[in-house]
């Protein structure tokens, strides 16, 4: 079996269906712009060059050291490839390496793909270019700038991500605010140091074997600003939120709360139904044993019918 | 060496197998979604789903053992959802001291964790059948059909057909590596693919190394990707992504798909009907 | 009637690295079989790539009578079918199926058109029942005979080959050979394998360091041993 699944791949099942359809409207929109964006800076060649180095992330993120006796660190990848290819194809590299680990290894929901892809190929990507970018001006150029920028970027990227994965998780009233930021956010600062080091190791590699492929001193691509600008904002945002939210045990609910829905909560349907059809069991009881028993006839069919029809075969 | 763990395409002869891949994805995504919309506490909906899901298995020839073991490897994530057992009001089950804390579970917060697990298990469920029954490229063609930008397919394609050979490339490096290292196996997770903490060195220097192989990977990977750019070239790629046109669907294959949806949305109704 | 292949006076330099090819001046007849030989570094492949366009020169290179410019390159590439050394870099389609057809499939053919392409060209090579295979499941061998297929497809009048029989198994290497013979195209073959030469390649161009340094008959030219040593060549 492929590697376990990774903390930052939601399942589904753990985001309410609005979390996730706004959040694959979000995601959607922005992997149709990068798309439009990448075409014309990488031309011709962008299906060839982007696919395979989403291939080698994939291949990448199955390296992995040991962290201490049984953890272990590996890669996600966002900030070398927003490093190697600039933030448009990374984008595109990763919602690809992240929606290929979901549909063919189930690591994350194929609903919560948007979520997931949200915070791992856009907010990853944002926050990586914002980082690399800001240090690499402050080092106005020398090469400490890259490595520490690398560093940075790559472990900013984790812990933001994480962070848009417990609030995702909280507006869902999956996980209380107050203990998936700061659970979340803890485990990936130290996830992210894996990543941090990765990061800087496999650009040190590069730096010596083909310093050309870093991007180095190339003029910003266009948009560049606005990028910067949303990262910071992203980043902003989720550092204000994330406490703001874990004061708050369930997200949801308190905003609820605070718009008076919960006083206007339906009554289910069945309470209109006198509660006791046989003694001592309730409705809700009955039904569930009524469709067990529908179930267990229908699977039992079925298995019925391709022994059968195996059978049939074999004569 | 050929790292067939990456595929989880199982062949069988069966009529999942057999169905077509872009009746099989709609018809995961609707149950996924189903479940997702199915209601906290809707018990028996929720038991014909396992039913359905079930059936699909026995069919498919892949083992209700196969299809449950794969699905165990998600069930950690349900830790994330435990402290809601504590967190949610309603009608007291029991409670327990920790610390200077009280912690008092509700039948409600029981309820929503089940729930959650539950959702989680039967949609993880349909996603390994998906991917277990259908061939990688019918499953290119059923995204193409279903609208993802033929663009985006490419690259996955391209993804996916260099997954092996760069996956072999790093296993490659690892060992190699491991032989200068003069290492012989460690315990615990995959000893071909780490850079064991026996090795000697400090947690740094092993990421640098295991980030250099990275690097190595990725720079091969560049390479690799001008080669092939130029073998396109040769063959008369022009930049634009060209694809055959796809057969339509058969009527028995829209007729499966119709019911299908019927199934899901009467479920949905009778849950949200009575537990919404 | 002319030459499949006039290349007058080519040369060309990598960006950062000294000259690759210098004053390269070749020409093939229709149906000639050539077998291009020479140490490592001898501008082989480089030679090879200016043949559809892939890299451009100085001088001037012709193929069936169209000129190697940009306007021509979808027709040039269609009539010079270029088989690179490692069939992994040739087979980047997640079937086999798709990456025969991918050649048609760009030069506009309708769909059934391009099966009829794919059928035939799987079954020149002998593998008619690969195409719904995945190409990382297949050998060394398979790869080659497929990747040669890919290129078949598009009805080229030139097949280019580089490095045909290298890593390939005696068994899969004879099934390369018999497969070459049997194929009726104008042919340009740059290899290491003397023997192959000897035996499929009536004539034979020497490279080395950028030159053309002989250019005969097979037969003459692999006698003279004073000559192949100087160019770090075996005799067979």
């Amino acid at each position: 079996m492929y590697s376990p699944i990774q903390p930052m791949h939601i399942p589904d099942g753990f985001l309410s269906t609005l979390v996730s359809i706004v959040f694959w409207a979000i995601s959607a929109g922005a992997v149709a712009y990068a798309l439009r964006r990448v075409g014309k800076d990488l031309g011709e060649r962008q299906v060839p060059l982007m696919g395979v180095l989403a291939a080698a992330i994939f291949a990448g993120q199955m390296l992995n050291f040991s962290v201490t006796g049984g953890t272990s660190g590996h890669l996600l990848g966002a900030a070398l490839a927003t490093i190697l290819l600039g933030p448009w194809a990374a984008v595109i590299v990763l919602t690809s390496v992240v929606s290929i680990q979901a549909f063919l290894f189930q690591d994350g929901g194929l609903l919560a793909l948007g979520a997931n892809l949200f915070n791992m190929a856009v907010v990853g990507v944002t926050v990586s270019y914002f980082v690399h970018t800001s240090v690499q001006k402050l080092a106005r150029g020398k090469s400490w700038g890259v490595f520490v920028g690398g560093f940075a970027a790559a472990w900013l990227s984790i812990v933001i991500a994480s962070l848009a994965c417990a609030l995702e998780l909280a507006l869902s009233g999956t996980s209380p605010a107050n203990i998936a930021v700061p659970a979340m956010g803890g485990i990936h600062m130290l996830i992210g140091l894996g990543e941090g080091l990765i990061t800087v190791g496999a650009l040190a590699f590069l730096y010596a074997a083909r310093r050309d492929l870093l991007h180095l001193g190339k003029a910003a691509p266009k948009g560049g600003a606005a990028i910067w600008t949303f990262g910071l904002g992203i980043a902003a945002l989720l550092a204000v939120l994330s406490p703001l939210a874990s004061a708050h045990p369930d997200g949801l609910e308190w905003v609820a709360e605070q718009k008076g829905f919960l006083e206007t909560a339906r009554a289910p349907l069945y309470n209109l139904i006198p509660d006791y059809v046989f003694p001592g069991i309730s409705n809700e009881a009955l039904a569930t044993i009524v469709a067990g028993i529908i179930g267990m006839l229908i699977v039992f069919g079925v298995a019925l019918g391709v022994a059968y029809l195996r059978r049939n075969k074999k004569a | 060496m050929h790292v067939h763990f990456l595929d989880p395409y199982r062949p069988r002869t069966s009529p999942v197998h057999a169905a077509d891949a872009r009746l099989k994805f709609v018809l995961v995504v609707a149950f996924i979604l189903t479940t997702s919309l199915t209601p906290v506490a809707a018990w028996p909906v929720y038991v014909l789903l396992f039913a359905l899901v079930l059936s699909v298995e026995i069919l498919s020839g892949l083992g209700v053992g196969f299809v449950l073991k794969r699905a165990s490897l998600a069930l950690p994530f349900v830790l994330a959802a435990l402290p809601v057992i504590f967190t949610v009001e309603g009608k007291t089950l029991f409670s327990f001291p920790l610390g200077s804390w009280t912690l008092t579970a509700s039948a409600e917060g029981l309820a929503r964790f089940v729930s959650v697990a539950l959702k989680s298990w039967l949609s993880v469920q349909a996603a390994i059948l998906l991917a277990s029954s259908t061939p990688f490229p019918k499953l290119l063609q059923a995204m193409r059909a279903v609208g993802i930008p033929r663009l985006l397919v490419a690259m996955f394609g391209l993804m996916w057909r260099y997954l092996f050979v760069l996956v072999d490339e790093a296993l490659r490096l690892m060992r190699a590596r491991a032989a200068r290292s003069g290492q012989s196996g460690e315990a615990g997770h995959r000893p071909a693919l780490s850079v064991a903490k026996g090795s000697g060195g400090s947690v740094a220097w092993r990421a640098r190394v295991t980030g250099g192989m990275a690097g190595n990977l990725f720079l091969r990977a560049f390479e690799r990707s001008d080669r092939i750019y130029m073998a396109m070239l040769a063959r008369g790629y022009d930049g634009e992504v060209r694809a055959l046109p796809l057969t339509p669907m058969n009527g028995a294959a829209w007729g499966i798909l119709m019911a299908g949806l019927a199934l899901f949305g009467l479920l949905l109704s009778f849950g949200v009907l009575f537990w919404g | 009637m002319h030459h499949s292949i006039e290349v007058e006076h080519l040369s060309f330099s990598y960006p950062d690295s000294h000259p690759a090819l210098e004053d390269v001046s070749l020409r093939i007849a229709p149906g000639e079989k050539v077998a291009l030989v020479g140490p490592n570094g001898a501008g082989k492949s480089t030679l090879i790539l200016h043949l559809n366009g892939i890299l451009t020169g100085q001088g001037q290179v012709t193929v069936c009578g169209l000129e190697v410019v940009e306007k021509n390159f979808s027709r040039v590439r269609a009539a010079v079918g270029l088989v690179f050394q490692n069939p992994d870099d040739q087979l980047f389609s997640p079937t086999v199926y798709e990456d025969v057809a991918f050649g048609p499939l760009y030069q506009g053919l309708p769909p059934d058109e391009v099966e009829r392409r794919v059928t035939s060209a799987l079954a020149a090579v002998r593998m008619s029942d690969y195409a719904r295979r995945v190409s990382h499941h297949l050998s060394n061998g398979e790869k080659k005979r497929i990747a040669i297929a890919t290129v078949l497809s598009m009805r080229p009048e030139v097949l280019v080959l580089d490095e045909p029989t290298a890593g390939l198994d005696p068994r899969a290497r004879r099934t390369l050979i018999h497969l070459l013979r049997d194929l009726p195209l104008t042919m340009l073959v740059s290899t290491h394998d003397m023997a192959l030469v000897r035996e499929l390649f009536p004539r034979v161009v020497i490279m080395d360091e950028g030159r053309i340094v002989a250019d005969g008959l097979t037969d003459e030219l692999l006698a003279d041993a004073a000559l192949l040593e100087a160019h770090g060549l075996e005799k067979p």
